[in-house]
C-alpha cells in the first residue's frame, strides 16, 4: 500500500513538474507541454569521466521508468543523511547532468513542521546541500545546480501527522 | 466572576465595538485575585449620533485582557455616572469592586472630540487619577488604549501595554495554491493592515525600536531574502539577498544594526548588518548550524540558535563576536530565543519528548520552567512590558495564536475566523 501512495505521489509530482516545465517544449496530442530532452539518436555526446554517465545518456527525462523520473529525496528526523536506494537515483540524475552541461537544476530543501522556522530553514538547507554534494561527487559542475531551503514554509502534505510528516521532510530536484 | 462569565463578557464586548477585529481573542484560563473594576460607559450627549467609539468596552476588554483585572459585565452595574459628583461609592462597593472609571467624550472644534475620564478608588471613596485629552475620530481606539495603560500603571505600579501592536502571518489554500500575508493589528485584534501579500512565503518579521518599520524575509524571487518597509508609507528596500540564506532579521536595540542568519561563506551563520550602510560584520565562525539571533536588551550581546553541541540548544554571543557561551542545558531542542524586556528572562521553543512547548529559562537563578501545554507550540514574543508571551499553537488543525502570563496562570487564544495564522511579533512600544 505504501509503495503504491509513494508512486502516485511520485506520479502527481512529475504530472506537476512537467506542467512547471520552463524554457521550450512542445505540445504533445493531450495539451501538456512536454520537453524533449531525449538523446537517443541525435548522435553521440562525449562527456569527462563520470561513473555511470554513459549508461544514461539515452535516458529521456520524461520516461516514467527511467530513475531520472525520481525528483524527491525523503529524509528521516533531524537527518540530512541519504539513503543507499537514493544514492542510486542521484547518480543517475548526476550521469545525466554531467553529459548536459548546460543544463541546470534547483536543489529545493524541506522539514516538516516540528520546532522553529528559521531553524528549520537551515536544516532544509542542509539536506539540500547533501544532496548537491552527492552529485558533485559523482561528475555534477558546481555551476549547475543551486539549492534554495524552503524550511517547513512549503509542506507537500499538510497535516500533523507522522504520515504527513514524513512527505514534507525531502529534497525536490527542479530542472530548469 | 466566574470563567464563564468572563468569555461571554469578551465576546459580547467585541460584538458591541463598532469596528471590526481581525482576531477574536477568547480567555482560556482566568485568574483568581484579579482586580475587580467598574467601567461605565462614556457620556456622548448627542442624541441624533451615536458615540464615534465605544471607550468603555475598549477600556474593560484591555483590562480583561491582561489578565490583572476583572472588569464588571455591563448589565452588572449599578449606576451610570458620567461626572464626578454623581457618583456614590456605597453603590459600588455593594458589588465587591475596587475601583471604579468613568467619563465622557464630547464633540470639540475642528471634527475632534473631548475625551475625559476619571479613575475612583471605591474603598478609599476617592479620586485616584483624572484626565483630559483631545484627539481625533481616527485616533479614539489608540486613547482608549492610553486610558487603559494610565488605569493599569495606576493600580499595578506596572507599565500597560495597550497602545501596542503585533505583526503576524497568515496563510490560506493548501499544498499547492497557498496565499502568504504578512499583517500588522493593535494587539487587540483591531485595525488588520496587510503590509504585503505573496504566493511565496512570508515569514519572520522583526520591529524596529521605534516600531514604525519591520524588516521580514520574503521568497517572493523564488529565494529567501530580506527586505526593510516602512509601515506608514508602504515603501520598501531590499536589505539582504546573498547566495543561500538570507534569514532571521533581528533589530538591534538602537535600531543601528540588524542581525541576520546568512549560509553566503558556506553554511548558516549570524551576521550584523549596519541598517544605514549595509556593511557587514560576521559573528559566528563554524561549521555548525548558527541562526535565529536575538539581542540582549543593553545591546551588547545576542542569543542565538546553534547545533554545534549535536542538538539545537540556545548560545550567547558578545555582539563584536568572540567565542559563545552555552545557555540551555535541559530538554534536547531549545530554539527561537526572545529576550524579555528587562534582560532577566528567555523564551524559546522546547522541544521534549515528542512535544514543543514554550519555555522561559530565568537568567538569575538557571531555571528553565515551561509555560504552555500545546505538542506543537512556536514563535514566542513578549510584551513590551514583560507581562505576558505571545506565540503560535495549533487548535484542532488549525494555526492560531495564544497568550500565556510570564507566571503561566493566564492565557488567552487568539484566532482568525478564516485561515491559519503564525509567527506573532509584538511591537515595542515605540514612540
Amino acid at each position: 500500500m505504501k509503495t503504491t501512495i509513494s508512486t502516485l505521489f511520485i506520479a502527481a509530482m512529475i504530472a506537476v513538474l512537467a506542467g512547471c516545465s520552463s524554457k521550450g517544449g512542445t505540445t504533445d496530442g493531450s495539451g501538456v507541454a512536454v520537453e524533449d530532452r531525449s538523446l537517443g539518436g541525435a548522435g553521440g555526446v562525449v562527456t569527462g569521466g563520470a561513473a555511470g554517465a554513459s549508461s544514461f545518456e539515452g535516458m529521456s527525462l520524461n520516461d516514467p521508468n527511467s530513475p531520472l523520473s525520481r525528483r524527491v529525496i525523503y529524509f528521516e528526523y533531524d537527518s540530512a543523511e541519504i539513503s543507499t536506494a537514493d544514492r542510486d537515483t542521484l547518480a543517475a540524475h548526476a550521469g545525466y547532468l554531467a553529459a548536459n552541461p548546460g543544463q541546470r537544476i534547483m536543489l529545493e530543501g524541506h522539514t516538516d513542521e516540528r520546532g522553529s522556522r528559521e531553524y528549520n530553514i537551515a536544516l532544509g538547507d542542509r539536506r539540500g546541500l547533501s544532496v548537491e554534494r552527492v552529485l558533485e561527487l559523482n561528475g555534477v559542475g558546481a555551476g549547475q545546480t543551486t539549492v534554495v531551503s524552503y524550511g517547513e514554509e512549503k509542506p507537500a502534505a499538510d497535516g500533523h501527522s507522522d504520515a504527513a510528516w514524513r512527505l514534507n521532510r525531502r529534497v525536490e530536484i527542479v530542472y530548469q | 466572576m466566574n470563567r464563564y462569565l468572563r468569555t461571554l463578557l469578551l465576546f459580547l464586548l467585541l460584538a458591541s465595538s463598532t469596528a471590526q477585529a481581525a482576531l477574536t481573542i477568547e480567555i482560556t484560563q482566568g485568574v483568581e485575585g484579579a482586580v475587580p473594576i467598574a467601567v461605565v460607559p462614556f457620556g456622548w450627549t448627542d442624541q441624533a449620533v451615536s458615540a464615534p467609539e465605544n471607550i468603555s468596552a475598549i477600556i474593560s476588554a484591555d483590562l480583561n485582557r491582561s489578565g490583572r483585572f476583572a472588569a464588571l459585565p455591563d448589565r452588572d452595574l449599578v449606576a451610570f455616572p458620567t461626572e464626578g459628583e454623581s457618583v456614590q461609592f456605597k453603590n459600588w462597593r455593594m458589588v465587591n469592586v475596587d475601583y471604579l472609571v468613568i467619563g465622557r467624550i464630547n464633540p470639540a472644534a475642528g471634527g475632534q472630540f473631548d475625551v475625559q475620564f476619571q479613575l475612583f478608588d471605591v474603598l478609599r471613596g476617592s479620586q485616584v487619577a483624572g484626565y483630559s485629552l483631545t484627539t481625533s475620530r481616527a485616533d479614539l481606539r489608540r486613547v482608549a488604549h492610553h486610558i487603559s495603560d494610565i488605569i493599569y500603571e495606576e493600580i499595578t505600579g506596572d507599565r500597560g501595554a495597550f497602545n501596542t501592536q503585533i505583526a503576524y502571518v497568515t496563510t490560506s489554500g493548501s499544498a499547492k495554491n497557498r496565499t502568504y500575508t504578512l499583517l500588522v493589528a493593535d494587539s487587540d485584534g483591531y485595525n488588520p493592515q496587510t503590509i504585503l501579500t505573496s504566493a511565496q512565503p512570508l515569514m519572520s518579521p522583526s520591529w524596529s525600536p521605534d516600531a514604525q518599520r519591520v524588516a521580514y524575509v520574503s521568497f517572493e524571487q523564488k529565494t529567501a531574502e530580506i527586505y526593510l518597509q516602512e509601515i506608514g508609507t508602504g515603501k520598501r528596500r531590499k536589505l539582504a539577498s546573498f547566495k543561500g540564506i538570507n534569514g532571521a532579521p533581528a533589530w538591534s536595540p538602537d535600531g543601528r544594526h540588524l542581525a541576520l542568519t546568512l549560509s553566503r561563506d558556506g553554511n548558516p551563520e549570524i551576521y550584523s548588518m549596519d541598517v544605514q550602510s549595509g556593511a557587514l560584520s560576521r559573528l559566528t565562525r563554524n561549521a555548525a548550524i548558527d541562526t535565529e539571533p536575538a539581542w540582549m536588551p543593553d545591546g551588547r550581546s545576542l542569543v542565538f540558535t546553534s547545533d554545534r553541541g549535536g542538538s539545537a540548544q540556545l548560545y550567547k554571543i558578545p555582539a563584536t563576536g568572540g567565542s559563545a557561551q552555552r545557555l540551555t542545558f535541559e530538554g534536547k531542542y531549545n530554539a527561537g530565543a526572545d529576550i524579555s524586556p528587562d534582560g532577566r528572562r528567555i523564551a524559546m521553543v522546547h522541544g521534549e519528548r515528542g512535544r514543543y512547548r514554550i519555555a522561559v529559562l530565568d537568567l538569575d537563578s538557571g531555571r528553565m520552567r515551561v509555560l504552555t501545554d500545546g505538542s506543537l507550540d512556536e514563535s514566542p514574543s513578549f510584551a513590551p512590558n514583560g507581562s505576558m508571551i505571545i506565540y503560535a499553537t495549533g487548535a484542532g488543525n488549525r494555526e492560531v495564536l495564544a497568550g500565556v502570563s510570564v507566571d503561566g496562570r493566564f492565557r488567552q487564544r487568539f484566532s482568525l475566523q478564516a485561515g491559519n495564522v503564525r509567527e506573532p511579533v509584538w511591537s515595542p512600544f515605540g514612540k
